[in-house]
């Protein structure tokens, strides 16, 4: 039965996020963004106590826990006896919205979070989920000469005995300097193209990983950005995630089918950021004596609130996209198409509105006295990571239109 | 005058409530039909031609009733769920079959002499379209009310054609207004009629012909007399104005503000003109005016009551977002096979990203604007308020329904301008969903 409200058993878990979102991310906002590359140590106790909450089940894997790792194991069906699940993935989405409402660069650095962890959900065996499950994993994927071509990947890994020895460079390694573990994509013979791409588990520690420097970026400044050198960097060969085998039939699969998991959820964090530069927005507008009115026509309003409404409804549009992703990932639907149709959607979404609202609220907005202009900064990066505007459009069109990426560029 | 039938004698429709009754797929399996297709089809070769001389019938009570009806709303789910209930579902393909079938070849002559096609409007009544509104206790079609489930039936008309299904689904907007705001004494009188054979034009008539128009400030106005009401004003774009035998009307009731009044296509002053419009010519719309209308006290709807009002007016709001997703739909479906097909520079041009673009662009907002719409819907069947998620949709389908209607036109360029391809139309059709009010109320 058609039902598009978030589900009751999921009231707690939004409300517990909400409050951190609040009592830590929020009090802490302009603190961290001020200080660029400082520590938010504040988040290691809240870390400890999500860590506390999750173990005692209270948490249900929600957003805190590994972003996009959901597998739908805690879904509940539905009580009426058809097989609906809303499960782990939702669950994650609805606690990143609030987190992300609460600040997206400190839901970015939270120790023991990280897209690298999302990684190893999709692709690590038991031993190895073992090994780093629960541990603070970065995932390094560009490089210097590559962004959204994945496939162009130069950093190299050769077999050494017992050990695969890693060769290149990083960039745009989202807590590469505080996780324990980034997990490396690499080639294992770069004449063989995609399905010769595999990611390594490389301990953070590992005297091979050489931070280069740390970026100073438009905005999520509390989270770390970090470029690596990868020099003869030697890792035990079990820490290849997946096969090892060139399989050429299997291409990306193995790696790729991660970003059907992550996407909804960076859709979620654009979510989460644009509800609060509305929310602030339309405080701004009500204090000025503007009332947001959903019974009158367009025209019938102010051009303030009309266009409030009109960001609200492409907000909607881009969470509810998002819930469908995460639904059909708890459903065990195939869903690519919908994650980056969510993804694209939610990144220019909520950029757009960010850069509207501090266009409606004036100088109020520009300033830094109000947190609008840095939500606008911190926003434009969720159009970029996992997957550029361009890319989402790119795979959106490929399905739809049945096209191959040799065919359509 | 239409007589109550037997069950047999009612086909199609009949088929709907029996659908309610029987586990569906028992319903199919007994008929031997698998295929929604079929299923319809069956219906439709037995149908009747509606002739001129239904117009005009005397609308006379069958049967007492001590009290109204009403349809109980379907259980809400407790999870978050796209997945249609199995009725749902069938009525949806088969809707959707005929529309495809059926309507699609139609359009374009339809849209030429704005005039909906008759046999083809009496083969899609068979489908039971007009019943869903119904109480089942009058001889309804579906035991408990469903926005969704009319939402869903409109969207996949309009895949065939807009112009079609607003002529179509407007009567269906009136019995289920008179479903869900009628007293008893209105419900005997009218409702039957929307069971038969020959189901009246009717439509709910809200817009104006005035710019900047808001249904919160109507100029057309009802003057309280001893005994009823006196009506003037002019209603704009109502959906087969001329065969019409039935309106609801919105009118600022002197001393209550906006209210419905039942109005009877006979009683005298009113006048009806024709007002084709640049989109949904099939529905051959026209200007009704009221003068010095003098109608009986049984005749105001819902006692004038506010919250009905806002009712009908968000729920109309919503009809024309599931015509907007279902046009939308047909171009997305339209530009594929086309972009594909067309070659310059030597390859298909959807080999190019501009032209791949817009097409996930289109695909992108059209299932949002879906979304938005199923969500507002799913909440007026769990009984919370709409009002917000409907101005939502609304907005997203007229912002992005008009959006998806000009890159349909610029994705088949010069081809796009001209009528060898519906996708004219459909830039034409879409830009009512933002502008009009009214006439569908699923």
């Amino acid at each position: 039965m058609i039902n598009l409200e978030t589900p009751k058993k999921f009231e707690l878990l939004v409300s517990q996020a909400h409050q951190v979102a609040v009592e830590v991310f929020r009090a802490n906002s302009r603190k961290y963004d001020r200080a660029e590359h400082t520590y938010p140590k504040e988040l290691d106790m809240l870390a400890a106590v999500l860590d506390g909450m999750r173990e005692s089940g209270s948490l249900d894997g929600a957003g805190v826990a590994t972003v996009g790792g959901g597998d739908g194991a805690s879904a509940a069906a539905a009580s009426d006896g058809s097989a609906n699940r809303n499960g782990t993935n939702m669950a994650s989405l609805l606690g990143l919205i609030e987190l992300c409402w609460g600040d997206v660069g400190l839901l970015l650095t939270m120790p023991r979070q990280g897209l690298g962890q999302a990684a190893i959900a999709a692709v690590a065996d038991d031993e190895q989920l073992r090994r780093f499950g629960g541990k603070w994993a970065a995932m390094a994927i560009t490089e210097p000469e590559v962004g959204s071509d994945s496939a162009s990947i130069r950093t190299t890994a050769k077999l050494d005995g017992d050990e695969y020895v890693l060769n290149g460079e990083k960039i745009f390694v989202t807590s590469g300097e505080r996780a324990e573990l980034v997990v490396v994509w690499a080639t294992l013979d770069p004449s063989m193209g995609r399905p010769a791409i595999k990611s390594f588990v490389v301990e953070r520690d590992n005297p091979g990983l050489k931070l280069d420097r740390l970026e100073h970026k438009l905005g999520i400044r509390a989270s770390d950005t970090a470029n690596f050198v990868l020099d003869n960097c030697r890792v035990p060969k079990e820490n290849l995630l997946g096969s090892p085998e060139i399989e050429a039939k299997r291409g990306f699969s193995g790696v790729m089918q991660t970003f059907d998991n992550t996407r909804p959820m960076v859709a979620g964090m654009a979510i989460g950021v644009a509800r609060a530069c509305l929310q602030r927005t339309r405080e701004v507008l009500e204090d000025a004596g503007l009332a947001i009115d959903y019974g009158a026509p367009p025209h019938a309003q102010s051009a303030a609130v009309s266009e409030f409404i009109s960001m609200e409804s492409d907000w909607e549009a881009a969470r509810l996209l998002t819930l469908q992703a995460v639904w059909m990932a708890d459903n065990r639907k195939p869903n690519s198409l919908q994650a980056s149709m969510a993804k694209a959607k939610a990144g220019r979404t909520a950029t757009d509105i960010a850069l509207r609202c501090v266009a409606l609220c004036g100088s109020v907005g520009y300033g830094e006295g109000e947190l609008l202009e840095k939500w606008a900064r911190d926003v434009k990066i969720l159009d970029i990571f996992e997957g550029t505007q361009q890319i989402q459009l790119l795979i959106v069109a490929r399905q739809l239109l049945q096209k191959t990426s040799a065919e359509l560029k | 005058m239409a007589t109550q039938q037997t069950l047999g004698e009612r086909s199609m429709a009949a088929g709907l409530r029996a659908l309610n009754r029987l586990a569906s797929s028992s319903f199919v399996d007994r008929l031997g039909l698998r295929e929604p297709a079929e299923w319809f089809l069956h219906g439709a070769a037995k149908t009747t031609v509606r002739t001129a001389a239904n117009a005009g019938r005397t609308f006379q009570a069958t049967r007492k009733l001590t009290a109204a009806a009403r349809q109980p709303r379907a259980a809400a789910g407790s999870l978050f769920d796209l997945t249609p209930t199995d009725e749902q579902q069938m009525l949806r393909d088969a809707v959707r079959s005929f529309a495809l079938e059926r309507v699609r070849p139609a359009a374009e002559q339809a849209d030429a002499g704005a005039a909906v096609p008759l046999e083809l409007l009496s083969q899609a009544n068979e489908l039971g379209l007009s019943m869903v509104g119904v109480p089942e206790e009058l001889g309804g079609a579906l035991a408990e009310r469903s926005a969704v489930t009319s939402v869903l039936m409109t969207e996949a008309l309009a895949q065939g054609d807009m112009g079609f299904a607003v002529a179509c689904m407007a009567p269906a907007g009136v019995s289920t207004a008179l479903g869900l705001w009628g007293d008893a004494e209105q419900q005997a009188t009218y409702l039957h009629e929307f069971l038969s054979h020959e189901v009246p034009a009717a439509a709910v008539c809200v817009l104006e012909p005035e710019p900047l128009f808001d249904p919160a400030r109507l100029t057309t106005a009802a003057r309280r007399i001893p005994g009823g009401f006196v009506l003037d004003g002019v209603k704009a774009l109502v959906p087969r104005a001329a065969d019409a035998e039935l309106f609801i009307v919105a009118a600022a009731l002197e001393d209550r503000g906006p209210a419905l009044f039942i109005v009877e296509s006979t009683t005298p002053g009113i006048a009806v003109e024709p007002e084709p419009a640049m989109g949904i010519r099939a529905a051959a719309t026209g200007r009704v005016s009221f003068e010095q209308l003098k109608l009986p006290a049984r005749a105001l709807l819902g006692e004038a009551s506010r919250e009905i009002y806002t009712e009908c007016i968000a729920l109309g709001r919503l009809g024309w977002c599931a015509l907007a997703v279902g046009t939308g739909q047909a171009v997305l479906d339209y530009v594929i096979p086309y972009v594909n097909e067309r070659r310059a520079f030597g390859e298909p041009i959807s080999h190019r990203q501009a032209v791949a673009f817009t097409v996930s662009n289109i695909a992108i907002e059209c299932n949002g604007m879906r979304l938005a719409t199923y969500r507002a819907a799913s909440r007026a069947d769990q009984g919370k308020s709409f009002l917000r998620e409907t101005a939502l949709a609304r907005r997203l389908c007229s912002e992005h329904g008009m959006a998806i209607g000009s890159d349909g036109v610029q994705l088949l360029g010069g081809h796009g301008y001209v009528k060898e391809h519906p996708v004219e139309r459909w830039y034409r059709d879409l830009r009512a969903a933002g502008l009009m009010e009214g006439a569908l109320v699923p």
